[in-house]
């Protein structure tokens, strides 16, 4: 578990982030400039803020208050920069023995590095040769050999395309499932959060706007979100059934969902994402209408977003869904806290 | 050694101790402090800066006679030297500290311009990956500055080995002792039918100097490649 609180004042910015890390794959999300990039520096220690406190299960790394700072290359984590940042006058191999030579030898050998990354054939080549995607992998690879404590990654697949980002994304989730490795994870892409996290730490300029798992976290509309399309429900729901006519249904909660086909085999574990702008609201069971997906609910909660719309928060079979749906709507349908009403969902995104 | 007289040879083997030794020496040194003043804050940085670009900047003959103040066996550092048995005035030891002193500034500026360069995002990243600071300048920083060494040193051996000003003004002229390249052109020509004499050292100076440039490149093509395994 890592704990952290800094206060740093730099201009007009003013940083001031207190959060918990818990294992699994924490998700630090803001807009460029919210702070992100400046809470990782200072918990590598690359960064020295105004105020600091900053523990690694139990290991005080930081503590301004009793003139602590470790230094950043006995703190013992794995560092994956957005530019890779390899060493150019090294090879792919010994980039990724690098910091192997400077930690006591761990669990991770090179060559188990090596297959899980799928580099092998990359180990002879010249760093400059390599393409974004090739070179986020060995950087990947170089951070874990040093045997970190924990991975720290700001923004790693921002430089890259979206075919790469996909084939990257997995690796991430895989080396927290199988090695354990806790991740702290920075970036402002939604998709990146929904597919990874586990925690969510919603940054606003320079301050936690909001922490907790990604489905609490996205169903209500923020400053920190760079647009309302982000708001939505994150569900977990389970590969359930592929029909003949191409669509698979997925169990959620006590609910069902019919998607797309997806590759998934049945019994996957998957993640749902429903933004609220694709959800329908009707007050009775809808007649001759192409959606397939239709739910009943029971308002919760009604939360103002916008001089024209509100997020209508719902109780229902696969979990709880918000709709962002148009004040005069609201009004139209007369909708109010414990009304009961069908959502129709236009379209289920599998994030993985 | 048919092709060169024995004077000649003196001459030449000479300057090539006094070069190579000074650009040795002061490497070191070169390399500490082109590192402190691209790096570090520190009271007195640039008086430290003014000192090691004053040779470039005063007339070599006001820095030989500086350094016969400061070095000869009168001297306030020769006085206490030659106590200990070591005099530098009129030698060819003496000869190599003024061709280090006057290329000096070239070397440091040629290899703090590559420390400039070097991108600080990679140490940090070295760093990350547990490698504490001398092994960071050891494995990273060294390495990616090699060819601002490489060009540091040359331009230094280039300036230590055509040295005259301080030269023959803190260790003299002298035939065998402390007569260079330089000086000894220098006395070629100011002899009746000197001439040829004069032309052949010309010679063997462009011989050397294109020698030195291309034995560096060679070096640091090589240096870089092994350097960091």
């Amino acid at each position: 578990m890592l704990e952290v609180s800094l206060q740093h004042r730099l201009g007009g910015f003013t940083l001031d982030a207190e959060f918990t890390a818990p294992a699994g794959i924490t998700v630090l999300f803001g807009r460029s400039g919210s702070g992100k990039t400046s809470i990782v520096n200072s918990i590598a220690g690359l960064q020295q803020p105004t105020q600091a406190r900053v523990i690694l299960n139990g290991d005080t790394l930081s503590d301004t208050t009793n003139g602590i700072h470790k230094p950043t290359h006995a703190r013992r984590l794995g560092y994956i920069f957005q530019e890779g940042r390899l060493f150019e006058h090294l090879s792919v191999r010994d980039n990724l023995r690098y910091g192997q030579r400077f930690n006591p030898a761990g669990r991770l050998g090179l060559a188990d590095i090596v297959e899980l990354l799928g580099i092998g054939d990359l180990q002879h080549r010249n760093i400059r040769t390599l393409s974004g995607g090739e070179k986020q992998r060995v950087a990947i690879g170089r951070a874990l050999l040093s045997q970190p404590r924990m991975l720290l990654a700001d923004e790693p697949l921002a430089a890259l395309d979206k075919e790469r980002k996909a084939e990257l994304l997995p690796y991430f989730k895989h080396l927290n499932d199988s090695l354990g490795i806790p991740v702290l994870y920075v970036t402002h892409a939604t998709d990146e959060v929904l597919q990874l996290a586990t925690t969510v730490i919603v940054m606003d300029d320079g301050k936690v706007a909001r922490q907790g798992e990604p489905s609490l976290v996205f169903a209500q509309p923020s400053a920190a979100f760079e647009d309302s399309r982000d708001i939505g429900s994150v569900l977990d729901a389970t590969v359930d059934q592929h029909h003949d006519d191409g669509l698979t249904e997925l169990q959620v909660g006590a609910g069902r969902l019919l998607v797309p086909e997806t590759a998934s085999t049945t019994g996957t574990q998957v993640r749902v994402r429903i933004a609220a702008q694709d959800v329908l609201l009707a007050r009775s069971r809808p007649q001759g209408l192409s959606a397939l997906n239709v739910l009943s609910g029971t308002i919760e909660k009604l939360e103002p977003h916008s001089s024209s719309s509100v997020i209508v928060h719902l109780a229902s079979p696969v979990g709880p869904l918000v709709a962002r749906i148009t004040r005069r709507s609201l009004q139209n349908l007369g909708l109010e806290q414990g009304t009961n009403v069908f959502a129709i969902i236009k379209t289920v995104a599998l994030e993985a | 050694m048919d092709w060169l007289s024995a004077a000649e040879w003196s001459i030449v083997s000479l300057s090539m101790k006094v070069a190579v030794l000074a650009t040795l020496l002061s490497l070191p040194f070169g390399i500490f402090i082109a590192y402190a003043l691209a790096r570090w804050e520190f009271y007195g940085k640039q008086l430290l800066n003014g000192l090691v670009h004053l040779p470039l900047i005063l007339p070599p003959v006001v820095t030989g006679y500086l350094l016969l103040v400061t070095f000869g066996t009168q001297g306030v550092i020769g006085g206490w030297l030659a106590e200990l048995g070591i005099v530098l005035a009129f030698r060819w030891t003496g000869a190599v500290l003024a061709a280090a002193i006057m290329a000096f500034p070239l070397m440091v500026r040629a290899i703090r311009l590559s420390i400039e360069a070097v991108d600080l995002h990679l140490e940090q990243a070295a760093s990350t990956l547990g490698a504490p600071p001398w092994q960071v300048f050891r494995t990273i920083t060294l390495p990616l500055i090699l060819p601002g060494i490489g060009a540091g040193a040359i331009l230094a051996f280039a300036k230590a080995i055509g040295e005259f000003g301080a030269t023959i003004t803190f260790v003299s002229n002298i035939p065998g002792q402390t007569q260079t390249l330089p000086t000894a052109i220098y006395t070629f020509l100011q002899v009746p039918d000197g001439e040829g004499g004069a032309l052949r050292l010309v010679i063997i100076s462009i011989v050397i100097a294109m020698s030195a440039l291309l034995l560096s490149e060679y070096i640091a093509r090589r240096v870089a490649q092994s350097v960091g395994g």
